[in-house]
């Protein structure tokens, strides 16, 4: 499609979503308030006219306050996990249904799947979107499709092993913990070729680790329960930022303190307009994920990609008046070989009311000398490299082997103990 | 040159600084029917080391693996001194003379007398310099 088609698709899609909205009676009022009518939008540019939606909008309309479809037409429910506050409820016609299950096709048929793979599904099956969501896409594609869900690590290898399956979809942490395992068993999952890897953000070094113990080549998966759920954006087979379907999400990067537009190559809150949602259709919704638009093309030929998300706005700690992403921390553990693949971060307030943040890691047996005067100077090169990339003094914890938490779903390995006095 | 028979495996173990890590690895060893000659704790902030002297360092090994630990060998030596005031002083000066270092060091005292193990920067040199004095090295054929 010729950009101009494109742009010609999205604004009349983005018209239509106006005239959808207008059955919502949150939008109804906002619009009236802000004296806004659908035929005030004359270009793609003029979306900035229109308001943001926030995720608090959709909790004050729960449960089903911005469906826009008499409640017969939504054949399904989804809610977001609630991790940060009361469930949002989503709805989906049936319409939706088929235009979601067709984006993650899509994503699936540019990492190179087709009828002839096995994919094994191994997220959380209930009220969240990764479970039904991938799965609807991989039977779209026709592929053999395990509905495997979470938990059992060592039924989930034997599955793998004994059906030959040969992608993958979970979040990063539990790829992790599945490899670890795996390697436990002593199996090195011959079949498997793809991995797909989403619902919390993940390093290039976590990356280049899942394809080094999984055999797979990895690529991230990016969506969220308020734009369908997953499928929103991909990565392509040059693993090198994540494509949107453009037909279907209008785009736009702000900056998440002042809500001012953000050029390509500037880092800021990801908002989305989508353009083709019937039951609960939203106007610039902030995603409160981070990320950038990418200036430079894609060698895959494919319309315009964003950076790999590093992080949420409200997961931003800020510590001692510096500002630091969990995704920071994260990358600079991953680049130490005798660093294990968990970590935990603490932020507590000391007496003299400062920040202090501790972090916790495990070192990797084959690391171990035996020598304390070893394992002191590797806690001293782990301070000297987090100082380096934050710009911050933290304490580093070595913990035993095994014993942090290892998550299965989204992890939470952010403790801020800093209210609690 | 037969100095290796002397040098002799300890085990270290990983240990975090909280209540009960020495009963699970004290536990452990009961279990294996490992029996410790002498250990000693070192730590540095928030986290230490198990050192501990074996007659069954492998079944000890495969076993604190087994249960999640961090474990490794570490190379030393153990010398049996004179169970009285001086015996301490007469191993220490010779290496000192000899010009090697002592990186850590612990001890026990039983029936058979006191026995000094030592992590040096030298075992070879050490060895020679222990042997030429006349005393009296442990050889590692003493724990299985």
């Amino acid at each position: 499609m010729r950009p101009a088609d494109l742009e010609a698709l999205q604004l009349r899609r983005l018209r239509e979503t106006l005239e959808r909205v207008g059955n919502v009676p949150f939008y109804r009022e906002l619009l009236a308030r802000e004296g806004i009518r659908p035929g005030d939008i004359r270009t793609l540019d003029d979306v900035r006219k229109l308001p943001f939606t926030e995720k608090q909008d959709l909790r004050d309309g729960y449960p089903f306050g911005f469906f826009a479809v008499p409640r017969a037409q939504v054949v399904r429910i989804h809610t977001t996990s609630g991790t940060t506050g009361k469930p949002t409820v989503v709805g989906y016609t049936a319409g939706d249904l088929d235009h979601w299950s067709d984006l993650i096709a899509r994503n699936m048929t540019m990492v190179g799947l087709t009828a002839d793979d096995v994919f094994q599904n191994s997220v959380n099956y209930g009220m969240f979107t990764g479970g039904l969501g991938f799965h609807y896409g991989a039977e779209k594609i026709g592929m053999t499709t395990v509905p495997a869900g979470t938990g059992n690590t060592r039924r989930q290898i034997e599955m793998i092993d004994d059906f030959g399956v040969t992608a993958l979809h979970c979040t990063p942490s539990y790829a992790m913990h599945l490899a670890e395992v795996a390697e436990e068993m002593g199996s090195d999952l011959p079949s498997l070729r793809v991995g797909m890897f989403g619902a919390e953000p993940w390093s290039d070094a976590t990356r280049a680790e899942l394809q080094d113990r999984l055999g797979v080549a990895a690529f991230d998966s990016y969506g969220l329960s308020e734009l369908y759920g997953p499928g929103v954006a991909f990565e392509c087979q040059e693993q090198d930022g994540l494509h949107i379907w453009h037909d279907s999400y209008l785009v736009e990067i702000v900056d998440p303190a002042t809500g001012e537009p953000l050029g390509p190559g500037e880092r800021g809150e990801l908002v989305v307009t989508p353009l083709v949602k019937e039951a609960m259709p939203l106007i610039r919704y902030r995603t409160g994920d981070i990320t950038m638009l990418l200036e430079d093309d894609c060698p895959c030929g494919r319309t315009r990609r964003v950076a790999r998300f590093s992080g949420r706005v409200d997961d931003m700690l800020i510590i001692r008046g510096i500002n630091v992403f969990p995704s920071q921390i994260e990358h600079v553990l991953m680049a130490l070989p005798e660093v294990g693949d968990q970590f935990m971060v603490y932020v507590d307030r000391d007496e003299h009311h400062l920040d202090e943040m501790t972090i916790e890691v495990e070192i990797k047996r084959q690391f171990f000398s035996g020598e304390l005067a070893d394992l002191a100077r590797l806690q001293a090169k782990i301070v000297r490299a987090l100082r380096d990339a934050l710009e911050l003094r933290t304490h580093v914890r070595l913990v035993e082997p095994g014993s942090l938490p290892r998550f299965e779903g989204k992890a939470r390995r952010v403790v801020d103990r800093r209210g609690c006095l | 040159m037969a100095a290796n028979e002397y040098i002799i495996r300890q085990i270290s173990v990983f240990s975090e600084n909280r209540p009960g890590r020495l009963a699970a690895i004290a536990h452990a060893l009961e279990e294996e029917r490992v029996n410790i000659f002498a250990f000693s704790i070192a730590e540095a902030s928030g986290f230490g080391v198990v050192r501990a002297l074996v007659d069954h360092p492998a079944r000890a090994h495969e076993r604190l693996t087994k249960d999640g630990f961090n474990v490794a060998f570490t190379d030393v030596i153990a010398v049996r001194m004179r169970d009285e005031p001086g015996g301490l002083y007469e191993v220490a000066r010779l290496l000192g003379e000899a010009g090697i270092n002592i990186e850590y060091s612990y001890a026990y005292s039983g029936p058979d007398g006191a026995v000094l193990i030592l992590r040096v920067d030298r075992p070879e040199a050490a060895i020679a310099a222990i042997t030429a004095a006349g005393k009296e090295l442990i050889p590692s054929s003493a724990f299985a």
